[in-house]
């Protein structure tokens, strides 16, 4: 019998719900037409989308040169999103893979909207990358495939090619995750709509699922395997992503640490976008009684831990360079800590170490504005922390001579704005289109038990069927 | 050739897991049961076997790394080598990488597919429910009523000691349905 059902633990989901409860109150915000709030919402980003379009369609026009960067400082804010923009999608997977194979049921309730946010996040991360290229429309040429040109392969030696086939595996499995983890809750829209548009587009994505237990049966097996694939995948790729980085000579970046450290840091920032998407969604969409204080409070602790992992690597980082005897690896940590950029240092710990220590606090983690609050400094925070890994270990070279500074330009900040603008939109359409909650996961999980007083089943059967037991304690489920 | 099937609707998966597992007991053949939701113990009482997609799995991951492995090894080190960095041409450890998210990518893809063959789901398929509430909040079992083991008046009996909502007869003569539940047709 899982934990989830005794009594001790708090109900998943609030407010005495029936099994029909939970499928109209997820399905009525978006077959409902939009409020003024989700426009307000969607101009705004769409209008971010637009800045983004345009500095994308000037950059490409122009060169690259409209960028701020130089000699010395080769990779500035495009790297930075790009790493920013990657690690936000590893929460999604954290809560729909590693957290299912933990068994932790909690997670239903958000991890629909996490994986939404990880395969929007890894398209806004794979803008940047695309762009610095230079020659964006040769991208294809990062692929190994039989060309004119000898044939002339790429090179598997180099983590940046690593990178092109760890982030296109990862869009791709975060999109078939998400998809099948959809087709039963597709089926279910299906069968309460009208005839009309919706109900001829959920027929087709729903591929027919008619509820039988044989495909559930099978489906349940596919969704574990992809559960335990994924897993060792997430952290494929910020390991590979850190490689870009550890693989080099620079000192500030040649380190053994990156790999454990940006996966701790992707996940972290992962979880502050989440928790800051997620604490809109439930007032937006009304969904107060799936989304409740203790999932917020149960990721403000897996927020909290892991901020603490990000902190002892920062102090690592500073351990190991002065225990290591090389001067340059010294110089670079006294530069970011005291050098020019060392306000965009200090902004990183204190968002990412200092204030996320609030949520040891249980009046802290169960009050919305201040979770929200700190989810959105950690958000800053983990930006800068890429920030100062990437400028600051760049920016002093080894000669003194090629010392540079870096600001970026306003094209490059346009960029940025629009990835913002792109993250949006796209999770403000998909909680128009899809269910936001999964809700055949929510209603497994739900532990929605028969009342005692309504068994009559003889103590044979009874001691046959699973639930028995929980339900002489669980709490009457409505009925509707 | 048609079925008599026998559909018994429920309110709570606990009595459905219950009636299941007392019908199978008692000899009947479980065609299918419709479920809202993923009900945890009941492939055990409906006596289904541990899929062997898995294997799929296992199959199209073996692939995938090994079929990348040997493809880096060949560009590399054959098709046209490149000295980098003075490297080996052959140099392994920097292959495994680009292998395993090939493995991962394959076995994904592979299983997801696998599962759709099997399940015989695809798009522009008629969605063949048996009920319209078995997607929202209602859990249906069907029994095959030409079996020699079924009883209509003690199958009724045990039905309603699981609280049965509905009992319907119907007959069904579509062939696709059947040769997927493995019902001669």
């Amino acid at each position: 019998m899982s934990d989830a059902d005794a009594p001790l633990r708090p109900p998943l989901i609030t407010g005495d719900k029936s099994l029909s409860d939970i499928t109209r109150d997820i399905c009525v915000p978006m077959e409902r037409k939009p409020t003024g709030l989700w426009w307000a919402a969607f101009l705004v980003s769409a209008a971010a989308l637009t800045v983004g379009v345009a500095a994308v369609w000037y950059q490409l026009v122009t060169g690259i040169g409209t960028w701020g960067l130089n000699r010395t400082v080769g990779w500035g804010f495009d790297i930075t999103n790009f790493v920013f923009w990657v690690g936000i999608g590893h929460a999604g997977t954290l809560i729909s893979a590693v957290l299912f194979l933990f068994r932790q049921k909690w997670r239903t309730a958000v991890n629909r909207s996490a994986e939404a946010m990880t395969l929007f996040a890894v398209m806004c991360a794979g803008i940047f990358p695309l762009i610095h290229m230079g020659r964006t429309w040769l991208a294809y040429w990062t692929l190994p495939y039989p060309n004119t040109r000898g044939p002339l392969w790429v090179n598997f030696r180099s983590p940046l090619l690593w990178d092109v086939f760890a982030i296109s595996t990862y869009l791709l499995i975060s999109a078939v995750f998400w998809y099948v983890g959809l087709i039963p809750d597709l089926a279910t829209v299906r069968d309460r709509s009208q005839p009309g548009l919706r109900r001829r587009v959920t027929s087709i994505l729903s591929l027919g699922w008619d509820g039988s237990a044989r495909t559930w049966h099978r489906y349940e097996t596919v969704y574990m395997l992809l559960a335990g694939l994924a897993t060792p995948l997430v952290f494929s790729v910020h390991t590979i992503v850190s490689m870009d980085f550890a693989t080099s000579v620079i000192p500030g970046w040649h380190t053994t640490i990156f790999p454990p450290y940006f996966v701790a840091g992707a996940i972290f920032s992962g979880l502050a976008m989440v928790l800051t998407l997620m604490l809109i969604a439930r007032r937006v969409m009304h969904l107060e009684d799936y989304v409740t204080l203790t999932h917020i409070e149960r990721m403000s602790l897996l927020m909290l831990s892991m901020g603490c992992i990000v902190g002892f690597a920062y102090g690592t980082e500073f351990f190991m360079a002065a225990y290591s005897g090389n001067p340059y690896e010294q110089f670079v940590f006294k530069n970011r800590a005291l050098g020019p950029l060392s306000g965009a240092y200090w902004t990183m710990v204190t968002c990412n170490v200092v204030v996320p220590q609030l949520l040891w606090f249980r009046s802290v983690r169960r009050s919305l504005p201040l979770v929200f609050m700190i989810a959105i400094l950690v958000n800053v925070g983990m930006w800068f922390e890429r920030f100062v890994i990437i400028v600051t270990s760049l920016h002093r070279d080894f000669l003194p001579s090629s010392w540079a500074h870096y600001i970026p330009t306003s094209i490059e900040i346009a960029t940025f704005v629009g990835s913002f603008g792109l993250f949006f939109t796209c999770f403000l359409i998909f909680c128009r289109i899809a269910p936001a909650i999964a809700i055949a996961e929510v209603k497994g999980a739900a532990g929605l038990k028969k009342r005692p007083a309504m068994r009559r089943v003889d103590a044979q059967s009874s001691a046959v069927a699973p639930g028995t037991v929980a339900a002489e304690t669980a709490k009457p489920a409505g009925v509707s | 050739m048609s079925h008599r099937l026998l559909l018994a609707t429920f309110e709570h998966e606990d009595d459905l897991i219950g009636a299941t597992t007392a019908a199978r007991r008692t000899g009947l053949r479980i065609v299918d049961v419709f479920t809202p939701y993923a009900v945890h113990g009941l492939e055990r009482a409906m006596g289904l076997r541990p899929s062997r997609l898995t294997w799929v799995c296992f199959v199209c991951g073996m692939t995938g790394a090994l079929g990348m492995l040997w493809f880096e090894h060949w560009t590399a080190s054959i098709s046209w080598p490149v000295n980098v960095g003075g490297k080996p041409w052959n140099s392994l450890p920097s292959d495994i990488p680009v292998a395993f998210e090939a493995a991962v990518l394959l076995a994904g893809f592979g299983s997801v597919f696998a599962l759709f063959g099997v399940s015989r789901l695809f798009p522009g398929k008629t969605a063949r429910t048996v009920a319209p509430r078995t997607t929202d909040d209602r859990f249906v079992l069907v029994i095959d009523e030409t079996d020699a083991a079924f009883d209509a008046d003690r199958v009724r009996e045990m039905l309603e000691g699981f609280d049965v909502v509905e009992t319907e007869e119907r007959v069904i003569t579509d062939r696709t349905w059947f040769r997927q539940r493995r019902l001669s047709s």
